[in-house]
């Protein structure tokens, strides 16, 4: 049995964060799997993280309200100037999530606020100010774990939301439908759930909402409100932004919705309708409460059961930063100071030694990340990423040998080195934070057992670490 | 430290990849993709009779159809009245105080309609006659979720969009050759995705991998179907296998697949050139001219959800898609292959005629689309134009053309395959190509 539990804490840990070195597993095997559920939830909500706070978060340049004529050369200039800073801002925002999610010793947290990324999906693209994107990514690790509803009237307030669906810019005359639509779409119920009519109640409702941008703030003006009554999911009144919302997340079929989406990205894809939800939805209950839906997650029977435990593909970002905290390495790919992989997580001098400056090639995990199509606070849509096949074809197999590879190449390896060719299989294995290998895969590396960078590169395009 | 492989070292790439690839929307087929949180209920699909004998052999198609096709998927819902605008209906600039064009502003192309004014290429495509529109494409209830309509228009099935995409169909039906469709991007759209069969993805006209000869073989080891390996652990490496059986064939085209030409290169920053739409039919173009066998390539372009601030983000796209149309249909080479390529655009909607207070529009329903060709019988609409005055119940287009009769056109003129085997119906074929 204490292979079992090693085996169930580990994979609790793959799925609850980005895995976990043989070292630190072995630690926590005696203390059984319960225990560890409970260690991975209490770095929820405000548990602290000095690991993950010192690294540090990039400098923003202040907003400035754009002052030359529009289509002006002045106003060209700016903007031109203005779009090269926010770039900058951006890639060095993407680099210090993912030196958070390597060093961070409350890692579900960096995983929910991924998890919420891809949920309450808003794309730097459009939304072009990195600091919004940085409030948000704040609000989904400090909000993220406690209610569902407070967590969705504070995301509807987000600047980078409101920017994102428009809803800063909704008139009383012809409100915009955008936020109204994928609030209930993607975000609380689920299409089939609501009815156009819906849609443009919620808009009405939404009208007025705007951001003060130069002072990062929401705010409601009411010249620009529509108060009158509005019939929305059955129910009538003068409803405004957060009566819509607050009734949207209370509907039935949105527990359904929510629970099975965190389900499907912490155990394998499900729809509202599978029977797992029905188990899960007591744990939710009247508060929303997405801590107790994922002790619930953790702790129940099909979460770790062997028939379905390889039902999830790594996302590429949990992929790569588990990867590079495993081989030791920072988003620049550069060897994480004082941290050899066997050492633990890297210290705050590693995470503070963080600059803006990508590696001496420009690849580094935003990278990599976005080469295999999961762009750090630049999803493709308001959907977000899909699951399992959405990550696999052709093409994601060839970037996902060449991040490897990148990876690997960059690796302090001396742990798979000092190992006897004949245990360096294993050796891997536990470095990676994986049971072992398969009777295929274990053949199929053999021939490289003298060159630790190539079996490593290798290893980590094999099924058995490509699954979550 | 890594004395014992100085030859991997030193081969591994300095970069990981010549491009970076746009991402879509569509979560994969089937029970492992995510499509069943939207909660649609999974019908029997119409198709099902398709489980009969296979339809002829790509090869056999190729022979009697033009092809290959290049589908040029538009995300978010193209505007299809600023993009073939009725500029000479009242109901239009009604509709349109702010976003409507006026009638100097357009490139008129006759009947009362004109081009957005940032397809001056199409237009000359047109005057040539290698562009045809097709108006009012839609189909019956449409729906206003980018998600649910675009699963529509990728499987054909218009009552929910589940099942296989149609593509996907088409190479259930045509055995395992991994070159028979090929999308550009990393990842796969549904519209690929059969039951058993997906097309292959690629972001070059060249696989090159990294590494020495015995690191390749081993990851060619890796690839292997062992029977310790089920579900999700095979479908990794059957992805791996095809992504070698890929390289092969790309290796062995009768001319090296490279790019070349008159066409941009679009610069490798992960901003810039995320899927930039020139540089993906750049790939399209040198595997054509190549001697691919590909019956069917993808593309796409992506952001035109255009709820705020339209006319300068619907321009930007609408220059690019004419600018990169334009390239590709240059940088084709003058054999037979290349002459009979035709590119065909689509969307998951179009939008609704009258405008919000953003300077946007919201999601809409019936839409023109456009195919492009030397092969075409351009110069020409087919369907009506949708009337702006007998809208439906949520203020938008009636469609006139059912997209499956769009579908079946290509189906049966540029692939070379019966559509009522696809389709699950006869729909009537509408001669543009």
């Amino acid at each position: 049995m204490p292979d079992q539990i090693r085996s169930d804490i580990a994979l609790l840990y793959r799925r609850a964060g980005f895995g976990l070195h043989a070292d630190e597993l072995d630690q926590r095997t005696g203390a059984g799997y319960e225990a560890a559920v409970e260690e991975v939830l209490a770095g929820l909500g405000n548990a602290p993280d000095p690991a993950g706070d010192a690294v540090e978060v990039p400098v923003f340049a202040p907003y400035e309200q754009p002052t030359a004529a529009k289509g002006s050369p002045e106003a060209l200039a700016t903007r031109k100037a203005a779009d090269r800073t926010v770039d900058e801002e951006l890639v060095a925002l993407q680099l210090w999530w993912l030196d958070r999610m390597i060093v961070t010793s409350t890692p579900l947290r960096e995983k929910l606020t991924l998890f919420w990324h891809g949920h309450f999906a808003t794309g730097a693209a459009k939304v072009r100010d990195a600091k919004l994107m940085y409030l948000q990514n704040q609000l989904f690790r400090t909000a993220g774990a406690g209610g569902f509803e407070a967590l969705t009237q504070a995301v509807a307030k987000d600047g980078a939301m409101m920017l994102w669906l428009d809803t800063a810019t909704d008139k009383k005359a012809d409100p915009n439908e955008n936020f109204a639509r994928e609030m209930m779409e993607l975000f609380t119920l689920g299409v089939g759930n609501y009815t156009q009519a819906d849609v443009v109640a919620a808009a009405q409702a939404f009208t007025g909402w705007t951001y003060n941008r130069a002072e990062y703030r929401y705010v409601f003006r009411p010249a620009q409100h529509d108060y009158g009554v509005k019939t929305y999911l059955d129910h009538t009144g003068t409803f405004n932004g957060e009566d819509i919302l607050s009734i949207a997340v209370n509907e039935s079929v949105s527990a359904h919705f929510v629970v099975a989406k965190l389900w499907s990205h912490f155990a394998y894809p499900v729809s509202p309708a599978d029977p797992i939800v029905d188990d899960l939805v007591g744990a939710y209950g009247p508060s929303l409460s997405v801590a107790a839906t994922l002790r619930a997650i953790f702790l129940h029977p099909a979460f770790r059961s062997p028939t379905r435990r390889g039902g999830l593909i790594k996302q590429p970002i949990e992929y790569l930063a588990g990867a590079a905290r495993a081989l030791g390495l920072d988003a620049r790919l550069e060897p994480q100071d004082g941290a050899a992989g066997a050492a633990g997580p890297a210290g705050p001098a590693a995470a503070a030694a963080s600059a803006t400056t990508a590696g001496p090639d420009g690849v580094t995990l935003p990278v990599l990340a976005t080469v295999l199509g999961q762009a750090p606070f630049n999803p493709p849509n308001v959907g977000g990423w899909g699951q399992n096949a959405y990550w696999l074809d052709t093409a994601t197999a060839q970037l996902r040998l060449e991040a490897a590879a990148a990876l690997a190449r960059r690796a302090d390896l001396t742990q798979v080195e000092v190992a006897p060719a004949s245990d360096r299989l294993a050796a891997v294995a536990q470095l990676l934070g994986i049971d072992g290998w398969g009777p295929t895969t274990t053949a199929a590396l053999s021939p490289e057992l003298g060159h630790p960078v190539k079996l490593v590169a290798l290893a980590l395009t094999a099924p058995e670490y490509v699954l979550a | 430290m890594d004395d014992a492989n100085p030859t991997v070292t030193a081969e591994l790439p300095r970069t990981p990849a010549r491009r970076i690839s746009r991402r879509r929307f569509l979560l994969g087929a089937g029970a492992t993709g995510v499509a069943g949180l939207a909660g649609a209920a999974f019908l029997a699909r119409p198709w099902d009779a398709l489980a009969g004998p296979a339809s002829p052999s790509h090869s056999d198609a190729a022979a009697s159809a033009a092809g290959p096709l290049v589908l040029i998927t538009l995300y978010g819902g193209n505007d299809g009245l600023n993009t073939v605008v009725p500029y000479g209906d009242s109901a239009y600039h009604a509709a349109r105080p702010t976003l409507g064009y006026s009638p100097s502003q357009v490139l008129d192309i006759g009947d009362g309609l004109a081009l957005n004014p940032q397809l001056k290429g199409f237009q000359s495509l047109w005057n040539a006659g290698q562009l045809a529109i097709v108006r009012g494409v839609g189909y019956p209830n449409p729906s206003l979720s980018h998600f649910e309509a675009m699963d529509i228009w990728q499987t054909a099935n218009p009552v929910d969009g589940s099942g296989a995409g149609w593509v996907g169909r088409w190479l259930d039906a045509t055995g395992d050759d991994p070159m028979r469709a090929i999308s550009i991007g990393a990842t796969l759209p549904l519209l690929l995705r059969g039951d058993t069969q997906s097309a292959t993805a690629i972001t070059g006209p060249r696989i090159t991998l990294p590494g020495d000869p015995a690191f390749q073989q081993a990851f060619a080891a890796l690839q292997d179907p062992g029977s310790d390996r089920v579900e999700l652990s095979a479908l990794v490496a059957a992805c791996g296998s095809e992504l070698l059986e890929v390289q092969k064939q790309l290796d062995a085209l009768p001319s090296p697949a490279s790019v070349t030409g008159g066409m941009a290169t679009p610069a490798a920053t992960s901003e810039t050139a995320a899927g930039a739409l020139s540089g993906q039919l750049q790939t399209v173009a040198a595997l054509i001219n190549a001697g691919a066998p590909t019956k069917l390539y993808q593309v796409s372009l992506a952001s035109f959800d255009t709820h705020a601030d339209e006319k300068t983000n619907q321009e930007r796209l609408l220059a690019e898609l004419d600018q990169s149309v334009t390239a590709f249909l240059a940088a084709l080479g003058t054999g037979s292959h290349a002459r009979n390529a035709v590119v065909m655009t689509y969307s998951e909607f179009g939008r609704r005629p009258l405008e919000n207070a953003s300077g946007g529009t919201d999601h809409g329903a019936a839409a023109p689309l456009f195919v492009v060709g030397r092969t075409v019988h351009g110069g020409k609409f087919y369907g009506e134009e949708p009337s702006l005055t007998a809208l439906d119940a949520n203020g938008n287009l009636r469609y006139n053309t059912d997209f499956r009769s769009v579908y079946a056109t290509v189906l049966e003129r540029v692939i070379g395959v019966d559509p009522v085997s696809i389709l699950g119906g006869k729909y009537p074929t509408l001669g543009f190509v």
